[in-house]
């Protein structure tokens, strides 16, 4: 079952996807500079006119340090920038300095640290990682730390959307405004994440190294620089670097994840108090998805392991995986399936959840294992140019919030030129009974690969991905379509060329999973 | 069994029950943590195997068992005194002579002492356990003339003291820090995982605790500690071996055996009353799913609706808004049963007991809030005004504290918050106290004769005879006569007696008695409030009074939730339309409040962002009551807009409203 075959070749060199319409994704020359309707908002950041840290702190410690300094300061500190260990190390590094006794009972104990922790290391390999290698592993961006664009975020209800920089700044951008605020905080670094706050004008939540930063950003105000004192900072000990991060869909409770940090954060912003959610196994939680209808959370962990949360009593499922660790997830809008990639693995697993959001779920009886609903391994296409191939694992997935278009990033190779990353549309369907089709992949400029993507939550017109490229551009791909479901209210004015989808015949048959009603 | 009217049927049958069920917890838990204990204080790294069974026999000795069951008996009592004392709204203290007088009600007092006699009882208890030195209060010797004397064991006797010491410093601190008050979670977890993730906090605290009790206890001993000893040598017969090095002296108290000890039986004492605590909270706290309406009439008092209605006690009410956000959020099928019409006659009483009491909620909070801002907005404006001649006036650094102190907030539930122990009685006038001292009382007939006379001759008394009680005000009388003079003139009011004494209230003018009395008294107020322990005690607490006012705002705030989750479901689930009835008036009591709440963030001295709490046992969540509201109330009023979009256009509301609730359409609040 090769789901990949079934799908349209790639496009030639020197095309890029422009949009899908009469159930067929449009292509046009990279010459043509006319956007649809969005082109507004199409954005171009280029590498050179962001004004990068040129070192950072680490590497440039060990230049200016003053050696000259007595050992009670150095030792002082070596306690402030590195904890136990790092005094230890001062001490035992500085043997001339203090009592024999001091510095060998100082270097066994460190010894005795080094050999727990590589202990604990080999357990959970993760955790010998520095900070930004744990952000670039558990990012959901392709190659994080060579993004332009490290995080980006649709407003669930305005049209209107945050930005952030390979410069640790966030831009808020919106059509109907001409000021797009930039907003910088001290702390905010290493940007992995950010996302707006449901039924709120104006609460943007960043993960950021250190800490959360929930910046409160007033819509009306013709401020371009909003001031730190804007933000509120959220952090707690142990809980850094934070790599995800999930708004309840009711506004209310934000969750944050760090994979150094085995528990789950429950925050309630406005008092800024947090509940740890503590569960024993994984190492941590990388990864987070709360489901629309919010009744449930995906949380996933760096080894073989990730967990369904309940919001109701704060409960979780427990789903060992084979290989890998969950890389990515994405749910229905009906919050009822679960779609979720595995590393490692090149398919693509659902997971049914019947309860309704108010049961308990020791009454709603959970799903038993996971189906297989999509195969992505590797497929070779030929064109003049030469093969390529396509598939792989996959980076990211994303839904949009018909429920109708299922975006998964490929990973692809970035040492072979002919295994490009890739972005493979599915059309999907949850009514009568559960559906992938295939749809076509998402192009960009030659030498551009996808990094990033989301769907706009809610486009009129069917739905509109997001896509931010490695050459610092963001561009929006409309897929027009009238939506299957009953949700005919909202489509006041669909566009002129727009009819209504009708499936041509051979698909029925090129269908790539169907759920069987037993 | 119980008879329907009455409305304690919830205390006698939930609450007393669920104490119950946290006060057997605790005694269950104090057998590990005894044994725990008892390891902690016996443990000797030379002999680690000796150690335990030490430990094992000592556990099944008789003296072991008998102050187990002591012990139980304290945890138990411990329990009955957090039930009957616990509350769901904090009584917070506006400011030191407040909480003084909190700390001396009788009721309070009553607590301490009986605090400190169950430290004294763990004292004894953890002396007899740990054993050795200090095992018992007096040891038989021979005295110097060969005479057997029976001698103090002093060790025994700190122990004893030290239990008792850390137990009324449990009292204080927890009046201090509202240890008392219930709050109740955000995130609703099942007790046991509650329990899990909140003990290593417990340990923390108590340990912590501890160790500054201990070390307060010490130093108290080192300098008082003669006072009982010699007490019980008298009273007991008892002599002091000289031998023995006195304990109230440093190289009697440099003893770090002792020191562990006394720090370890802390540690229990407080982890065994923090856990029952804790778990108090944990059961009293969890939901209670009340029946939308029942079948029988009989039962009908114990439905949601009528316990919503019930003032007292606040307890149900608390816990019925609680059930009433849950369902609300979670569960369709008890929606469906709020949105039902009654069977003969099809009025949907459900909704319109809920809606009314939710709509009476938020306007009783709007009406707080306005009238505070009210009495503060005149007194921002004075304080500006006066500010410029302060800078002037020199050494005057805490002037523009505590006016309010006159006026602090009170819910209207609660009836016992202590605002400031001297203002009660002159509170009560028609015209707030507060615009006195900045505006001449033009009501008093006699005011402004003597004012003048006054300010003429001794420019230091005061003009507003005893409506001003907080005497640090007086402190700045010139300064405030002269702008409130000036603001008169320039006004140019007409009928300012101060300008024009008329003829007519020359009979109304005091005795020379009653002047004098006056002067005299305000003199006393001067004297007052140069002294510096006055001046702080007088002192009003930052935010007091902004958390006074919000100090019920849990049940606002479940109102504010449990109204939109409802209204955002009948969009799909009111089959009757009997929600469309009521969302104007629900509308407009969220805009209303919106603005009030908007105003009172704007004041100067409320601050903007919640303070970051501390991880202690003290509940910090009443601090930060206000945000919580605030948010909520405007995503309450967002979820309500979202969900019915441009539809609320047909909706009837008055202009302003309208503006308003646009700029919400257009997510731009």
């Amino acid at each position: 079952m090769c789901s990949l075959a079934l799908f349209p070749p790639p496009l030639p060199a020197g095309q890029s996807t422009l949009c899908e319409s009469n159930n067929e994704l449009l292509s046009g020359a990279n010459s043509s500079d006319d956007r649809q309707d969005s082109s507004l908002l199409s954005l171009y950041f280029p590498r050179e006119s962001l004004k990068l840290h040129s070192r950072t702190e680490s590497s440039s410690k060990a230049a200016f340090l003053d050696h000259s300094e007595t050992l009670w300061m150095r030792s002082a500190a070596a306690w402030r920038d590195g904890g136990f260990t790092g005094l230890l190390n001062e001490i035992t590094t500085s043997h001339a300095e203090v009592p024999k006794w001091l510095s060998v009972t100082s270097g066994c104990i460190l010894a005795l640290l080094r050999w727990v922790s590589s202990f604990h290391g080999s357990l959970y390999p993760h955790v010998t990682l520095s900070s930004e290698d744990l952000i670039a592993e558990f990012s959901q961006v392709l190659n994080w730390p060579d993004c332009v664009v490290r995080a980006f975020a649709w407003h669930p209800h305005a049209d209107k959307f945050a930005v952030a920089l390979l410069d640790d700044s966030i831009k808020i951008y919106n059509p109907q405004s001409a000021i797009s605020p930039t907003l910088k905080h001290r702390l905010q670094r290493n940007v992995a994440a950010v996302q707006w706050k449901p039924l709120c004008a104006s609460g943007l939540a960043v993960a950021c190294q250190n800490c959360l930063l929930v910046w409160n950003v007033d819509p009306c105000s013709l401020s371009t620089r909003p001031s730190s004192g804007c933000a509120q900072v959220l952090s707690h000990p142990g809980h850094s670097p934070v790599t995800s991060i999930a708004w309840s869909p009711s506004g209310s409770l934000l969750v944050s994840a760090s994979p150094l940090d085995t528990a789950m954060m429950v925050w309630d912003v406005a008092v800024e108090s947090c509940v740890p959610l503590q569960r024993v196994g994984g190492g941590g939680v990388t990864f987070l998805s709360w489901s629309p209808a919010g009744s449930h959370i995906l949380a996933s962990t760096p080894s073989a392991l990730f967990r369904v949360w309940e919001t109701r009593m704060w409960t979780c499922e427990r789903w060992p995986c084979v290989k890998g660790r969950c890389q990515s997830g994405c749910w229905s809008p009906d919050g009822s399936r679960l779609l979720f990639a595995v590393q490692g693995e090149m398919v693509i697993y659902a997971l049914t959840f019947s309860g309704s959001p108010g049961v308990p779920t020791s009454m709603a009886k959970g799903p038993q294992t996971a189906v297989v609903v999509a195969d992505l391994s590797e497929t070779t296409f030929n064109s003049p140019d030469g093969d390529i191939i396509v598939g792989g694992e996959i980076q990211s997935l994303s839904w949009d919030p018909r429920g109708e278009r299922l975006a998964v990033l490929l990973k692809g190779d970035p040492q072979a030129a002919n295994r490009p990353a890739i972005i493979a549309v599915f059309k999907t369907r949850a009514n009568p009974i559960f559906e992938l089709l295939p749809c076509g992949f998402v192009q960009g400029e030659p030498g551009a690969e996808p990094r990033l993507m989301q769907f706009h939550p809610h486009f009129q017109h069917g739905a509109l991905l997001t896509v931010c490229w490695s050459s610092g551009k963001i561009t929006h791909i409309p897929f027009y379509f009238l939506s299957s479901g009953v949700s005919h209210v909202g489509l006041s004015g669909s566009p002129p060329k727009l009819q209504p989808q009708e499936r041509p015949a051979d698909f029925a048959n090129q269908s790539l999973f169907t759920e069987l009603l037993s | 069994m119980f008879s329907p009217n009455t409305s304690s049927w919830f205390i006698s049958k939930v609450i007393w029950w669920r104490a119950a069920a946290s006060i057997a917890w605790s005694v269950l838990l104090l057998l590990p943590t005894t044994a725990v204990f008892i390891t902690l204080s016996k443990f000797s790294f030379l002999h680690p195997i000796q150690t335990i069974s030490e430990c094992l026999s000592l556990l099944m000795s008789a003296s072991s068992v008998f102050s187990f069951i002591l012990l139980s008996g304290v945890v138990i009592m411990v329990g009955f005194l957090i039930l009957e004392y616990f509350t769901v709204i904090p009584t917070i203290a506006c400011s030191k002579i407040a909480l003084l007088g909190q700390l001396l009600h009788p009721r309070q007092v009553i607590s301490s002492l009986a605090h400190c006699l169950m430290g004294m009882v763990v004292g004894w208890c953890c002396a007899v356990t740990v054993g050795q030195r200090y095992e018992t209060l007096g040891y038989p010797g021979k005295s110097s003339d060969g005479q057997p004397q029976m001698y103090l064991n002093e060790y025994h006797l700190v122990f004893l003291l030290a239990g008792a010491f850390v137990g009324f410093s449990h009292s204080l601190l927890g009046v201090i820090h509202n240890m008392n008050y219930v709050c109740f979670q955000t995130v609703q977890q099942y007790k046991y995982l509650h329990f899990k993730g909140s003990l290593p906090l417990v340990l923390k605290c108590s340990t912590i605790q501890a160790f500054y009790s201990v070390r307060n206890f010490i130093i108290v001993y080192f300098f008082l500690g003669y006072i009982p000893k010699t007490w019980i040598c008298k009273t007991l017969n008892l002599h002091l071996d000289s031998s023995v090095h006195p304990l109230d002296s440093i190289s009697g108290l440099v003893d770090l055996s002792l020191l562990y000890h006394l720090w370890i039986n802390a540690s229990f004492l407080l982890f065994t009353w923090y856990i029952t605590l804790l778990l108090f909270r944990i059961f009293v706290t969890e939901v209670y799913s009340f029946p939308v309406q029942s079948t029988f009439t009989d039962d009908s008092h114990l439905c949601l609706p009528k316990v919503l209605a019930d003032k007292q006690p606040m307890i149900s009410k608390f816990l019925a808004l609680q059930d009433l956000s849950l369902l609300s959020k979670h569960s369709p099928l008890r929606r469906s049963e709020v949105f039902s019409l009654s069977q003969p006659g099809g009025h949907p009483h459900n909704w319109n007991t809920v809606s009314k009491e939710c709509l009476a909620l938020l306007a009783d909070l709007t009406q707080r809030l306005v009238a505070y801002h009210e009495t503060v907005a005149t007194n921002g404006r004075a304080k500006s005004l006066s500010s410029g001649s302060e800078r002037k006036s020199s050494s005057e650094t805490s002037v523009t504290s505590g006016t309010e102190d006159l006026m602090s907030p009170r819910p209207t539930f609660l009836m016992r918050t202590p605002a400031s122990v001297f203002t009660r009685s002159v509170a009560g006038g028609p015209h707030s106290p507060l615009t006195a001292p900045f505006t001449p009382d033009l009501d008093s007939p006699f005011a402004s004769p003597v004012l003048r006379r006054l300010t003429a001759q001794v420019d230091q008394c005061s003009p507003w005879h005893g409506s001003v009680q907080s005497p640090h005000i007086m402190r700045r009388v010139p300064k405030l006569w002269s702008t409130s003079t000036e603001s008169q003139v320039s006004s140019s009011s007409p009928p300012s007696p101060a300008s024009v004494p008329s003829p007519k209230q020359e009979p109304a003018k005091p005795s020379f008695l009653g002047q004098f009395l006056q002067n005299r008294k305000e003199q006393v107020k001067m004297f007052m409030a140069k002294r510096v322990l006055i001046m702080y005690l007088f002192n009003k607490l930052p935010e007091a009074s902004s958390q006074a006012l919000f100090a019920d705002s849990q049940a606002h705030i479940w109102a504010l939730e449990a109204l939109s989750y409802l209204v955002q479901a009948s969009f799909t689930e009111d089959q009757f339309g009997v929600v469309q009835t009521t969302l104007p008036s629900i509308l407009s009591s969220m805009l209303h409040l919106q603005e009030a709440v908007d105003r009172h963030f704007k004041l100067p001295h409320a601050s903007s962002k919640p303070l970051r709490s501390t991880n202690s046992m003290e509940e910090f969540t009443y601090k930060t009551l206000r945000f919580a509201l605030r948010a909520t109330l405007k995503t309450a009023i967002y979820r309500i807009t979202t969900t019915f979009g441009n539809h609320l256009n047909a909706v009837q509301m008055s202009a302003e409203h309208r503006k308003r609730l646009q700029q919400f359409l257009e997510f731009k609040e």
